[in-house]
């Protein structure tokens, strides 16, 4: 079990929270020029890295809003968290193989 | 090859099993291969089986950053069944479950091919019209299968508490023709097979890059050095965006952890598969007599081989509402896979953006009953460079035009 850092409410149980997918993700600007494949890219294509993850949480059974979070995603490791118009705490970005 | 068969059983019994041919070599990886396959798996280990077979190559190597068969394929709760919604799946896990009948004499080796039977429970109105509904569509593309009522499936499975108060059977799908394999087997038998007609299998060999000259694959580096090859076939499974990233695009998937558990071994006491996609459980019992129990993917990308423990408590919990007997049980081990799954629950068997880079996974949460028909289908794509007649609908293609292959209904809990 996780143990999330909601900005509003603290460290609480990964069971209080529902996972929201890779953050960081913008809406295009110009959605009538975008090419299908565009489009594929924006709505399905993720990074899904081995290591640094830049993600959403949302704290369902607390406060209710959603937030950022920066994991690693081998060891679980929470470098910390951020509000939505925050930016997310600078981490060193680690990839593996 | 040495033939597996009673005869050479009691011949080497009464030699003290001490003859044996090894299963498969061990070989130093070439300078150079027709194609490599990346993933040792059941996926990959069929895919470089069935390009010797059926499409005559013989310089294929299989490169595997483990031991053979050590991903999800060994990590497997090995349900199998062809019971899904759309038209396209049925053709492609239809070939797969029909090619189980007859994979123990494919191959030479014992996979242990259960036709056991697997039933999906439902539990409230919608999940059973979504039930009675795929089990039409079934019916209809030719793929076999039945609607049970509470008093058929009471009948079929009668240690199961079909009147639950808190989650009451009201019907379920019943694929007669499904049911469970050997995992290990599987692996092991398509490496011997793949192995005796010359295919590499080389184990403890990291992909970590590839040899790209104007848009076209060349070969792969390796923890073992650069091998060169005309053909690279990517069948990595949670991996998949690892090695894609390694060769300059992304894809429509993401890694999770899914986990499983075994009981203590018990006498025969369930003689098929129940799974239950609303509560998010399954169980069948194994021939050595555990139960062997999963549920749902956790709900964050992870490539650890471990989830939380919560996930695997409410499988539990979800078991024993329907088996109250099996409350009393003690759990021997419970372990993880890193599972890729696609925003439509459904495989990639597709070209990619680098030309003679092709790529199979997304088979996520269930792809070991699609082992057979996956790896034939993608051999075929390999060898021809143009999909298999029933994996046309499954390349990358797909995101773009939106004839998407919605399976997260049938998906179930986890396949
Ligand atoms: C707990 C659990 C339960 C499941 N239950 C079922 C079920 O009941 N029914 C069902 O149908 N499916 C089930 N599945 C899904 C099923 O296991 C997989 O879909 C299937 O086994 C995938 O096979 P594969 O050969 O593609 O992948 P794998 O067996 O994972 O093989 C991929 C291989 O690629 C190797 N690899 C990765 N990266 C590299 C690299 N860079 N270089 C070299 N090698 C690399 C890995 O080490 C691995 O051995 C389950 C999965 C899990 C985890
Ligand atoms: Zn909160």
């Amino acid at each position: 079990m996780l143990l999330i850092p909601c900005p509003w409410c603290g460290e609480r149980a990964e069971a209080e929270f529902t996972y929201a997918g890779e953050g960081g993700i913008a809406r295009p600007k110009n959605p009538p020029e975008l090419s299908d494949q565009e489009w594929a890219d924006y709505v399905y294509y993720r990074h899904n890295p081995k290591g640094t993850h830049h993600e959403l949480w949302l704290h369902l059974h607390g406060c209710g809003k959603y937030f950022r979070v920066v994991r690693d995603t081998v060891s679980n490791q929470i470098y910390g968290s951020a509000p939505m118009l925050e930016a997310p705490p600078a981490v060193p970005e680690r990839k593996e193989v | 090859m040495q033939k597996y068969s009673a005869i050479s059983l009691a011949y080497h019994a009464f030699r003290g099993h001490r003859h044996w041919q090894r299963a498969w070599r061990s070989p130093e990886p070439r300078q150079h291969y027709d194609v490599i396959v990346v993933g040792a798996g059941g996926h990959g280990l069929g895919t470089a089986y069935y390009l010797a077979k059926h499409h005559g190559l013989r310089k294929i190597a299989v490169l595997e950053r483990g031991w053979l068969g050590g991903g999800n394929t060994g990590r497997n709760t090995t349900i199998i069944r062809s019971n899904y919604l759309q038209d396209e799946s049925g053709g492609l896990y239809e070939l797969a479950r029909s090619l189980w009948e007859t994979l123990s004499q494919e191959v030479n080796y014992n996979v242990m091919f259960s036709p056991r039977g697997v039933l999906n429970l439902c539990h409230d109105e919608h999940d059973l019209k979504g039930v009675q509904r795929r089990v039409l569509a079934n019916q209809a593309s030719g793929i076999e299968g039945e609607f049970l009522t509470p008093a058929q499936i009471k009948k079929e499975v009668p240690e199961m508490h079909v009147a639950c108060p808190r989650l009451p059977v009201l019907g379920a799908s019943l694929q007669r023709t499904a049911g469970t394999a050997r995992h290990d087997a599987v692996a092991w038998g398509y490496a011997r097979a793949a192995d005796a007609l010359g295919v590499d299998i080389i184990e403890q060999c990291t992909v970590n890059g590839f040899r790209i000259e104007g848009g076209k694959v060349r070969g792969v580096e390796t923890t073992r050095g650069a091998i060169e090859a005309d053909k690279v076939a990517l069948v990595p499974a949670g991996h998949a965006s690892v090695l894609a990233n390694l060769a300059g695009f992304r894809l429509p998937i993401e890694s999770r952890p899914l986990q499983a558990l075994v009981s203590e071994p018990l006498k025969p006491c369930l003689n098929t598969v129940i799974m239950s996609g609303a509560i998010h459980g399954y169980v069948s019992q194994s021939d050595k007599g555990e139960l062997v129990i999963g549920g749902g993917a956790d709900a964050y990308n992870g490539y650890a081989q471990r989830g939380s423990p919560h996930v695997l408590a409410g499988s539990i919990g979800a078991v024993c509402h329907l088996f109250p007997q099996f409350r009393r049980l003690r759990m021997l081990r419970s372990w993880g896979g890193v599972v890729d799954i696609a925003p439509d629950a459904s495989a990639i068997l597709s070209p990619t953006p680098v030309e003679n880079l092709f790529i199979n996974c997304g088979w996520g949460t269930g792809g070991f009953k699609a082992t057979p028909g996956s790896a034939l289908a993608f051999a075929h794509l390999v060898a021809n460079g143009s999909p298999h007649p029933k994996a046309e609908g499954f390349t990358l293609n797909r995101f773009a035009s939106g004839l998407i292959i919605d399976e997260h209904s049938a998906a179930a809990v986890a396949h």
